[in-house]
């Protein structure tokens, strides 16, 4: 037994190599690892407040109504009470910062009303459509339609 | 969209693993095989495959030490890929692979090798000198001992390590086939018959690829290839393969009878966009022909330089067949829209990061690795090694 | 005077003002003739919240605003989307074959379909948000997860771009941002919703198609959808835990 232990040496180094390297691992891992790490689970805790921290870009309807109370007010009348303001005129979030140098957009009725309202098969049977060559006469939506409150 | 009939997820149209992916399993299944047939040599104490014991060691090494370049090579991050080792994730299938990966390259296949060769680094670590006599000198870990106590000790450790090292080698591309096979949106690859199926191509992709490298190494080292040999391992290749092609067609019957919601999307894909890599290259030309090749061996007698040309057309076929396999498996795969409702279109491009020039060289590279190993560690004369 | 009471009654009841900053709030306090108190710093708590989503197909009219307001609020690369809206054609004979377009993912709405009646609707997509989320299973490093309050979210910051996730989700919806080499994916907008706003694309839906949905607050809307509809999710057969509901989903739809 002795000798054999004995005759072993080489192999003990070899233990040691490989004792070694786990452990210049397990340092490596210790000092690399993000400290947030496995704070609520597998995953860097510290992501969740980087991504809450990205800026946004659409203000929200509420916001608007703070300054455009009037038109709030006519389009919570008509058929597009519903509708966001941002829904046509586009993310507002720096025009909401910034009024008087970010202007908020201001969208062409002869193209936007016939996204949602152009005939389509799939859209649900109830809601508002027409085929736009046949019912405008070749009039932009807005001659007729105010957008705000689009009953005639 | 161009490249697209019917309709795919808009996310879909863009395929996400590249040939790079397909080599992945392909070298992987070289190196599991080829471990599997040294260890019927030393284990099983098969002696007609003892003059490959060496090369077959050898080979699987150059092999493995590649395997996961294409990964790297693949990833959006590759600065990030410690992070597998750092904080694997538990749940994943591809996590554990970087463990499995480790365990088999340090405690199966490079202890084996240093076990086996330590006699013949010490003596390489007297006679040569400069540059060459310190590397040994490191390899030899300052140990001098060769005495017969010690080389007694050394093979009883390699054999135990041989012993631990087929279940690995099995674990290694059994573990690959799961990555796969445990993809449960993806119906082409969701099976639990994929494992068992990778590891018998990888048993069969191995051993044909040993036949070949014995040849050619023995050739250039002008050393004998001896016949009893090649027999040996044709069959072996034989019985190994009729496995994998009974496992392969139970697969394609079983999803054939069952006729799930995929399978009219995937039927069609099979007779179309996967018509020539799965039926032509993997079915016909890479399984029946070389099984007939190796089937007629084993029950007709042929003269010996026809079986010798006969096992190489087949072994390179097999080696092809296993290939296409692997692709089948891969870019077929992600052919197919998960709405089962259209196909879109893989090009291989040529000189980018995933393009084909890389994976060409990625399955050079494995041979220049074997040519320098076979440098470094030779296997010896025939008189040794029997 | 009326008006700004109103104003106050809004300010206090949405409590949103927090997103009112600059000049804006400056100017606003200015017309008020008063301070308005500083916002407590963070009052969000993930644990008060468990996030999903409900979407009516019967109102949606595959406008394509949601597809626009995701890639303009989350700067979404050309040809990705982390959501889209398909049109499906279903024949009578075949329902089993769904005939489906999504043209640039509907960003710019769909071409008028000039064939023969049959059903047809829109299917708006997104992230499932998926609580057994085979995602999150795949991901070898723990770079996407299930946040807290139940979001399925993307550390671009240490994923390694092996695209397994992508590989993993039947849903088809995540891609490989080409400008980052790192996997993008709905976020629910999570830096919206963790300041008491809508999602994006909630937010520019012309008929209320979606809603975002807090199933941990017992006054939400959802409760009733939930109760009063027929709801479905996505491939129910591959059981991921989705938690973007379906009300009145067609079979036909996968």
């Amino acid at each position: 037994m002795q000798k054999i232990l004995r005759e072993s040496g080489h192999l003990v180094r070899l233990a040691l190599v490989l004792a070694a390297g786990f452990l210049i691992f397990m340092a490596v891992r210790a000092a690399i690892v993000p400290k947030s790490f496995g704070q609520y689970g597998h995953y860097r805790g510290a992501v969740l407040e980087e991504i809450r921290a990205k800026p946004i870009s659409f203000a929200g309807r509420a916001t608007c109504e703070v300054c455009h109370d009037e038109v709030a007010k006519t389009k919570s009348e008509g058929k597009h009470a519903g509708l966001g303001c941002e829904a046509c005129h586009g993310p507002s979030a720096a025009h909401t910062e910034d009024p008087t140098t970010n202007h908020a957009f201001k969208p062409n009725p002869a193209t936007l009303c016939v996204r949602c309202h152009e005939a389509d098969r799939a859209r649900p049977k109830t809601f508002p459509q027409v085929t736009s060559k046949d019912h405008a006469n070749g009039m932009s939506c807005g001659d007729c339609h105010k957008p705000h409150s689009p009953k005639i | 969209m161009p490249g697209v009939d019917g309709f795919m997820y808009p996310n879909e149209v863009e395929l996400q693993w590249s040939i790079l992916i397909v080599l992945y399993p392909y070298l992987t299944g070289l190196v599991a095989g080829a471990f599997i047939l040294a260890s019927l040599a030393r284990v099983f104490n098969v002696k007609e495959v003892q003059p490959t014991y060496r090369i077959a060691l050898l080979t699987a090494l150059a092999f493995l030490l590649v395997a996961p370049l294409p990964l790297q090579l693949h990833l959006g991050h590759p600065e990030r890929s410690i992070e597998m080792y750092l904080t694997p994730h538990k749940t994943s299938a591809m996590a554990m692979f970087g463990f499995v990966y480790l365990w088999y390259l340090l405690i199966v296949l490079l202890m084996e090798i240093w076990l086996d060769y330590r006699k013949d680094i010490v003596i390489l670590s007297r006679t040569k000198t400069g540059f060459m006599r310190l590397v040994y000198r490191i390899l030899t870990l300052g140990s001098q001992n060769i005495s017969e106590e010690s080389r007694r000790v050394d093979d009883r450790v390699g054999l135990i390590v041989t012993i631990i090292g087929i279940p690995s080698a099995f674990l290694l591309h059994g573990y690959v086939g799961f990555i796969f096979g445990s993809v449960k949106a993806n119906p082409w690859w969701s099976t639990p018959l994929m494992p068992v199926v990778f590891l018998f191509s990888a048993m069969v992709s191995g051993i044909a690829t040993v036949l070949l490298v014995y040849q050619v190494v023995n050739k250039l080292r002008g050393q004998p290839v001896h016949m009893f040999c090649l027999d040996a391992i044709a069959k072996y290749l034989f019985y190994v393969f009729v496995i994998d092609f009974s496992l392969e067609m139970l697969d394609l019957v079983h999803r054939i009878y069952e006729s799930d919601e995929s399978f009219r999307s995937l039927d069609f894909m099979v007779h179309t966009k996967l018509y020539f890599s799965q039926i032509i290259l993997q079915i016909m030309l890479g399984t029946l022909v070389p099984l007939v090749l190796l089937g007629a061996n084993q029950v007709m007698k042929f003269g010996e330089s026809t079986r010798r040309k006969m096992y190489t057309v087949a072994g390179i076929l097999t080696m092809i067949g296993i290939f296409a396999m692997r692709w089948n498996v891969v870019i077929g795969g992600q052919l197919f829209s998960k709405s089962f409702l259209g196909y879109t279109t893989y090009k291989v491009e040529f000189a980018t990061r995933e393009g084909l020039l890389p994976a060409i060289a990625l399955l050079l590279l494995p041979l220049g690795i074997l040519w320098v190993l076979l440098k470094l560690l030779p296997p010896g004369e025939e008189e040794q090694t029997a | 005077m009326e008006q700004d009471m109103n104003r106050r009654e809004l300010l206090k009841d949405t409590g949103k003002f927090v997103i009112l900053s600059g000049a804006a709030r400056v100017a606003f306090k200015t017309m008020q003739g008063e301070t308005v108190p500083e916002p407590e710093k963070d009052k969000y708590k993930a644990a008060e919240h468990w996030w999903g989503m409900t979407i009516d197909i019967d109102k949606c009219i595959g406008c394509g605003n949601c597809v626009k307001a995701c890639a303009a609020e989350n700067g979404v690369p050309d040809g990705y989307f982390r959501t889209w809206v398909e049109r499906y054609y279903v024949s009578d004979d075949h329902p089993e074959k769904p005939e489906v377009d999504s043209p640039n993912g509907g960003m710019n709405g769909f071409p008028v379909m000039d064939r023969p009646d049959a059903k047809s609707f829109f299917v708006p997509k997104l992230c499932n948000h998926c609580a057994d989320s085979p995602c999150v299973q795949a991901c070898p490093v723990g770079a996407t997860f299930e946040s807290p309050d139940g979001v399925v979210l993307v550390d671009q910051k240490y994923c390694v771009g092996c695209r397994y996730c992508i590989q993993a989700c039947p849903y088809g919806c995540r891609y490989l941002d080409p400008r980052k080499n790192v996997v993008d994916k709905c976020t629910l907008c999570y830096h919206r919703i963790t300041k008491g706003l809508t999602t994006a694309c909630v937010e520019v839906c012309p008929t209320a198609s979606r809603q975002l949905a807090d199933f941990k607050n017992p006054n939400d809307p959802v409760h009733k959808f939930m109760r009063e509809n027929h709801v479905e999710v996505l491939k129910p057969h591959l059981a991921t835990g989705a938690k973007t509901y379906y009300k009145d989903l067609d079979g036909s739809v996968r």
